[in-house]
């Protein structure tokens, strides 16, 4: 034993050990997994979330400087990309303006229309600050980052964003900056919504841009409650200048002092921003992933059989993603930080890891046998397919190791994570997925054997009905339902609209949700919490959101004023009690850029064709100015038509209102989900109210054996026919031959019986007398009984080779239609001289057949039945001819010693070919011998009767023609059956009253080098195949020989000719050959199977062909291509039979199957008999009638297919 | 009877696509469509990802920068693609030695992540050196060829086909009809061999697989004949 095998033993016993762990606990194997693997995710949690979110890095204001393009000393503190100078200095202004005190003489509009006109006012002052020091003068002008043209794109948004000039955008920028155009809008807020974008958008708004708030903070709003107007004013810079921009704060602050301000201004944050993610990207990025679910789509819809499709095809999946997780979250573990771009790679690293390993021992449980214990079956799936998945494991992983010697860093990191994933992923097969199968098929078992009862209790009835003939004969209602079923067109139809509806849902967000996402992510994000902590010990600590540390900027309003309010407010129902707006600083205030969208900055600077990704920007701190207008200038600067804006009459919270709109159409949403699924499910049961066969269908036939469904998981159902049984024989049928009206068998004892194969009544029996011939030569005793095999199996001196058989039945045969044993045997005995041998002195063949056995045991196609065909075993009774009637002529007693190895049946003759060499012919119904023939002494091994010619094959490899002679003319016979009707011509029916006179006419010697096999005789000519390797070709008439075919590289077993002279034949090397009959040229030539070709037939268009591998191959005549293969159950595939163009029987185990040639479905299984268990079907003859006659042990069985009938009229 | 019994077979409605499909230069024409907008599509695709190499962009030009290159590459590569496609099976064929590797979608699915993966990687990940780009981008093609394809036949066309491309690149860039955006001139002639032996490899494998699909539904059709 190499190593390798040793190896390959010992990873399948491992294997097989696994199985049976996994299957035997599959729960806490699961939780197992399930907790490891969410261990090993749990690095995860520290890695940013994946996106293009940008990251915060934050310094001291002090003693800033700009960092170096080169990294420094102290790595640790700074991230990577803190290096050079920032694309700009962010400065902001923030301005919080309220009307105060407030009164009702005052109109919603006045909320913002008089603060937001104190911007002009503020932006005059920016623009024209200086600040001068010895170094020289310095403005905004010379400070501010200047920006050139708009992008050709955005001409709409010339008039609004400034050109050729500072980058400073402020709400003004709706006015161009212009104090009069502001006085002259009568309606500001349509001025700023007209800007918005229409439906749906995923950038920055303008509006958020120039107010540098979020929408809802900004307080421009006829129902704003706070009545506090809040924007910024926003300066791009180039440069820092500390003393400019401290000088600019110190000025607005004097101008506008915020008093108990408190917004730290001692730090800057610089914002990097990840590489933006443009269509340009985003294509070849999608079209990796839609390969990638192209692929998962195809591999997934390889698994079959299983109870659930969808949750196997679920449980691949999850183990392959959460491999890769593993494999990241591992990585991470042991401080390796992913720097790939992980969506990127993602598609890639699945598509390497792969899901065929999952398939693959999927097939191979469920292949398994059915009968078997779940555990086992699982063990056994396994650790068949244990080598090649180690193989598989290993070659990746070899494959992988290679790309890391590349030594790119990026393909490097690649492979790392690859391996991990490849290791996490052969982890979680075996404990994972194999658990999940395992459940799966315990429950597909259960319902087995829930059916399997329910089966039991209903009575059986005859169902062979239309589904057998779907494809052929349906009404086109049941068709259409069909297709649907087939290409499960409504689930995708479901599918599809569900994915639609989210889509839109998503699409159009009804709810909002997008915004208070975003929100509540920009709230959460790192962002926050990562910018902050270093410099909370520095900075005054405020307990967030504790109303007392807002500080009221203005002082408590007088309470002369409140009562006042209360007796103003009371006059309109429900109206909340104006209260004077108070300005607060607090803390939320101070990242006021955080609560603005990521995009806000990328998208502003995008405008001017400057990009962000993978730079940074900073953030300088705000500038607070608090302003406060008396309502005598807001009334001043009302526009006329202002007033023309009522209150309405019952203002409602804003926030309150969107908390109650948000959970309504929350609520909403899931009720509208719930009964859209609900209605799909109606509409699918409704659709597809057939189970695919796969659990309404009560499988009984699962419990006696698996047969193949057809590919779409459809099985038929099992008809109860029961087949007609002919019982009479003692022993195992080993010759059958039908003319269409009458059958003959011929059993292993010798006995003939003649069979109506219409009705199935005997009608004669041509007995062996056996035990006549016992009593006379004294010792054949042990014949038919059992006794004496004690001595047969170490006795030279023994005879009782029929027996010998018999008592190993369990051997698998070896002999069926293939003579491996002849030339052994033959050698020895066909020179002998029969008649000079004496009696009792026989040959001890069990020592041949002993090594033959042994030879052939380790063969892999040991799969046969035991056979009755095989006649080696009788072959000793050669050597008993002595004891046989001198005259062998005569019609009275014939050998009976010798046994019939071939026989046929036309008219009503039955020519019956013996291992004697003898041919006999007897009358079919009157059971006598007409006639018989004993020129040559090598026994016949196949016989062909044509008109009135016989052809014997003899074992010796030499032909012999023989003419049927009447003392009629042949022109007068009466022919008996339809003319023209299937293949067989029609034959002459000789009467009783004849005499028949059987003629040698010719004989060919060494028609073959080694013994004959196949015998085949149609449309004139006489085909031969032998262990010679070589098929000829005779001329009936004139037994000429036409071609010697030579092609194959083994004996011949079998060969298929027809009246169109289509000659196909296959060898024991696995080879089929077609021929053309007319000039002996090969047509084609195509290696099928493993192992013997045992038998093959042809249609009009196909050949079909059977081999030791138990495969039904189906080629295609002309092309030679293979359509396709069925695999059947092991040991059954032997025996072959076409009934039409289209239906094809073949013989299983007590069974015989239907299947549509077409289509390659299986049509129907018919069981023979209720213990149908080891009793294979051998031989299989196709009537005229349509009727199936095949052997079932010592019963011939005889099943007809009503509906075949039915569609051949 | 045969006739009756052909009669009905002939008069069961077959579709119009099965009707289309099973005629043979149809079929051809509609294979070599198909593989045309595969092709068409990759380089489409795959000419974006190199771009994306060397140019910044910005939204407004995505479009123009998908055609940014000369207007007749993609459909010469989608003829050529068809063309390949199409001399596969037929050399199979020829050779009478069908591909016996698995022939599933799946596993042509796979090819074809690998094939842009190996695009991704020339385009995006940044080697040393030209050779050291060669060696990985050949390692990865061979690699490719012996997980999908391994057949003699393929190796050899791929081979001769890609070396035959690569002379038209250049002769094209030397006449000055073509020219590369990357000024990196040895950088795109390190890896266009790989790439167009990779690219032959995965289209030789769809083609394979279309084909496969045509017998298919051709036998069954002599069948019902």
């Amino acid at each position: 034993m190499t190593v390798r095998e040793r190896l390959r033993q010992n990873i399948s016993a491992a294997f097989y050990r696994h199985g049976l762990l996994c299957a035997s606990y599959p729960v806490p194997i699961v939780l197992f997994t399930s907790a490891s693997i969410l261990t090993c995710c749990y690095p995860l949690l520290k890695l940013p979330l994946p996106g293009t979110g940008p990251v915060v890095f934050t310094t001291g204001v002090r003693d800033y400087t700009i960092p170096y393009h080169e990294p420094q000393g102290e790595i640790g503190e700074r991230p990577e990309w803190y290096r050079g100078p920032p694309v700009a200095y962010i400065q902001q202004v923030l301005v919080k303006a309220a009307v105060s005190p407030w009164d009702n003489t005052l109109v919603p509009v006045d909320v913002f229309r008089s603060p937001i006109g104190r911007v002009f006012s503020l932006l005059e002052e920016i623009r024209n600050h200086v600040y001068t020091d010895s170094s020289g003068v310095r403005s905004l002008e010379s400070l501010c980052l200047q920006v050139t043209d708009l992008l050709p794109g955005l001409r709409r948004m010339q008039t609004i964003l400034p050109e050729h000039g500072c980058l400073l955008v402020s709400p003004g920028n709706y006015w161009q900056n212009q104090r009069d155009l502001f006085d002259l809008d009568s309606d500001l807020l349509k001025t700023i919504h007209q800007h918005e974008p229409k439906g749906f958008h995923i950038s920055t708004s303008l509006r958020d841009l120039l107010f540098g708030v979020m929408k809802e903070h900004t307080g421009v709003s006829l129902y704003s409650k706070k009545r506090v107007v809040t924007y910024t004013i926003t300066i791009a810079l180039s440069s820092y200048d500390p003393r400019f921009l401290g000088s600019l704060r110190a000025r607005l602050k004097q101008l506008h002092p915020s008093l108990n301000c408190t917004l730290r201004d001692d730090h800057m944050v610089h914002v990097h921003f990840k590489e933006e993610i443009g269509i340009a990207e985003l294509i070849p990025l999608v079209t990796t992933y839609i390969i990638l679910f192209a692929y998962i789509y195809f591999s997934t819809r390889k698994i079959d059989m299983v109870k659930s499709k969808w949750g196997l095809a679920l449980a691949a999946v999850v183990t392959v993603l959460s491999s890769l997780l593993m494999s990241v979250g591992l990585c991470t573990l042991f401080g390796l930080t992913p720097t790939l771009n992980g969506g990127e790679i993602f598609p890639y690293l699945v598509v390497v890891i792969g899901l065929e390993n999952v398939l693959v021992l999927t097939k191979s449980v469920v292949s398994t046998p059915v009968d078997l214990e779940v555990k086992l079956r699982i063990a056994q799936g396994l650790s068949n397919e244990s080598w090649s998945i180690m193989k598989n494991v290993a070659t990746e992983l070899g494959i992988i190791l290679i790309g890391y010697f590349t030594l790119v860093p990026a393909i490097q990191e690649f492979c790392l994570f690859a391996v991990v994933g490849l290791v996490s992923d052969f982890f979680l097969q075996m404990f994972f997925f194999t658990t999940v199968l395992s459940i799966d098929i315990r429950r597909m078992e259960r319902l087995w054997f829930l059916l399997a009862d329910l089966n039991r209790q209903s009575p059986h009835t005859i169902t062979l009905q239309a589904p057998a003939f779907r494809n052929l004969r349906l009404p086109k209602r049941l068709r259409v339902v069909y297709f649907l079923a087939r290409t499960r067109l409504a689930q995708r139809i479901i599918m599809v609209g569900t994915v639609i509806w989210i889509g839109i849902l998503v699409y159009t967000d009804p709810a909002g949700l997008r915004t208070y996402l975003a929100a509540q992510v920009s709230e959460q994000s790192p962002l926050g919490e990562s910018g902050l902590p270093p410099h909370l010990g520095v900075a005054p600590v405020f307990p967030g959101g504790d109303p007392t540390s807002t500080l009221s900027v203005l002082p408590a309003p007088e309470p002369t004023i409140i009562p006042e309010n209360h007796s103003n407010g009371h006059d309109s129902l429900g109206h909340i009690t104006p209260v004077s707006p108070q300005i607060s600083w607090g803390p939320e205030d101070e990242d006021g850029w955080k609560h603005l969208y990521l995009r806000q900055w990328p998208s502003l600077f995008s405008y001017y064709n400057i990009t962000l990704a993978k730079r940074y920007i900073s953030i300088l701190p705000v500038i607070p100015v608090t302003l406060h207008l008396s309502p005598q200038e807001a009334i001043e600067t009302r526009h006329p038509q202002d007033t023309r804006h009522q209150p309405p009459p019952i203002p409602r919270t804003p926030d309150q209102q969107n908390d109650l709109t948000l959970y309504k159409v929350a609520a909403l949403g899931l009720a509208a989900g719930v009964l859209l699924v609900l209605l799909l499910f109606c509409l699918y049961r409704v659709l597809c109210p057939r189970n695919y066969g796969q659990n309404g269908v009560p499988h009984g036939r699962r419990r006696r054996g698996d047969l193949p469904c057809d590919e779409y998981g459809y099985s038929p159902p099992v008809s109860e026919i029961s087949p007609l049984l002919l019982r009479g024989h003692s022993m195992d049928i080993e010759c059958l031959a039908s003319d269409g009206m009458l059958l003959a068998s011929c059993c292993l004892a010798g006995q003939i019986r003649v069979w109506d194969a219409q009705t199935g009544d005997c009608l004669t029996i041509i007995p062996n007398n056996g035990l006549r011939r016992s009593s006379s030569s004294g010792g054949w005793e042990h014949r038919d009984g059992g006794a004496d095999t004690g001595a047969c199996l170490e006795g030279a001196e023994c005879d009782g080779y029929p027996l010998r058989r018999r008592l190993t039945p369990s051997r698998p045969a070896l002999f069926v239609d293939q003579p491996d044993l002849t030339p052994l045997i033959d050698t020895n005995f066909s020179e002998l001289p029969p008649s000079q041998k004496p009696p009792k002195n026989g040959f001890d063949f069990g020592e041949l057949v002993d090594r033959a056995y042994q030879e052939h045991e380790p063969s892999p196609s040991l799969a046969f039945t035991p056979s009755p065909t095989a006649p080696q075993p009788r072959r000793p009774s050669v050597g008993d001819q002595p004891v046989m009637s001198p005259d062998p002529c005569s019609p009275g007693p014939t050998d009976w010693d010798s046994s019939v190895w071939a026989m046929e049946l036309r008219g009503n003759l039955i020519a019956a070919g013996r291992s004697s060499g003898k041919l006999e012919l007897w009358d079919a119904v009157e059971g006598s011998l007409r006639c018989c023939n004993e020129d040559g002494v090598s026994g016949i091994t196949a016989l062909a009767f044509h008109n009135n010619r016989i052809v014997a094959a003899r074992l010796n490899g030499s032909l012999d023609f023989f003419t049927v002679e009447t003392n009629k003319p042949l022109g007068l016979l009466q022919y008996r059956g339809a003319p023209g009707r299937g293949s067989m011509p029609p034959s002459p029916c000789y009467r009783s009253e004849d005499v028949i006179n059987c003629q040698l006419t010719r004989s060919v010697q060494c028609a073959h080098q080694k013994p004959i096999t196949v015998l085949r005789a149609a449309a004139g000519r006489v085909v031969t195949g032998s262990q010679d390797h070589t098929v000829r070709v005779y001329r009936l008439e004139d037994s000429c020989c036409l071609f010697t075919l030579q092609g194959h590289s083994g004996g011949i077993t079998s060969i298929y000719i027809d009246q169109t002279m289509v000659l196909a034949s296959g060898g024991q090397d696995g080879a089929i050959c077609l021929w053309d009959v007319l000039t002996g040229s090969r047509v084609s030539h195509v290696y099928g199977h493993r192992g013997d070709v045992t038998s093959l037939v042809c249609t009009t268009s196909c050949v079909i062909s059977s081999g030791l591998d138990d495969l039904i191959c189906i080629w295609d005549r002309s092309t030679g291509i293979k359509l396709y293969s069925i695999q059947q159950e092991v040991g059954c595939g032997a025996s072959l039979g076409v009934i039409s163009e289209s239906l094809l029987v073949t013989g299983g185990q007590g069974c015989v199957s239907f299947w549509d040639l077409n289509f390659g479905d299986l049509l129907q299984t018919v069981y023979l008999g209720q213990n149908s268990e080891g009793q294979g079907v051998r031989q299989l003859l196709v009537l005229e009638n349509a009727a199936i006659v095949c052997d079932f042990g010592s019963e011939l069985s005889l099943v007809y297919v009503p509906s075949v009938l039915e569609k051949l009229d | 009877m045969e006739d009756t019994s052909m009669a009905t077979k002939l008069s069961a409605p077959r579709g119009p696509y099965i009707a289309v499909i099973t005629n043979r230069t149809t079929n051809v024409v509609i294979r070599g469509t198909m593989l045309f907008s595969v092709g068409v599509f990759l380089a489409l695709v795959l000419n974006l990802l190199q771009v994306q190499r060397n140019v910044t962009l910005f939204p407004p030009d995505v479009l123009s920068s998908v055609f940014s290159s000369a207007w007749w590459v993609p459909p010469c590569c989608g003829s050529a693609s068809a063309l390949i496609g199409l001399l596969y099976p037929c050399i199979d064929h020829c050779l009478g030695e069908p591909h016996k590797l698995k022939r599933e979608w799946s596993s042509v699915m796979r090819c074809v992540a690998v094939f842009v993966g190996i695009n991704h990687a020339s385009a995006k990940v940044d080697f040393a050196n030209n050779v050291q780009l060669s060696l990985t981008l050949a390692a990865l093609s061979i690699g490719l060829w012996w997980t999908f394809d391994r057949s003699r036949s393929g190796f050899g066309l791929g081979v001769g086909i890609a070396l035959l491309a690569t002379l038209v690149t250049q002769l094209l860039v030397y006449n000055g009809v073509f020219q590369y955006t990357s000024p990196d001139f040895l950088y795109i002639r390190s890896w266009l061999p790989c790439i167009f032996f990779a690219g032959v490899i995965t289209i030789g494998n769809i083609g394979r697989q279309l084909a496969l699909y045509e017998c298919k539904v051709v036998q069954e059709k002599i069948h019902q004949d």
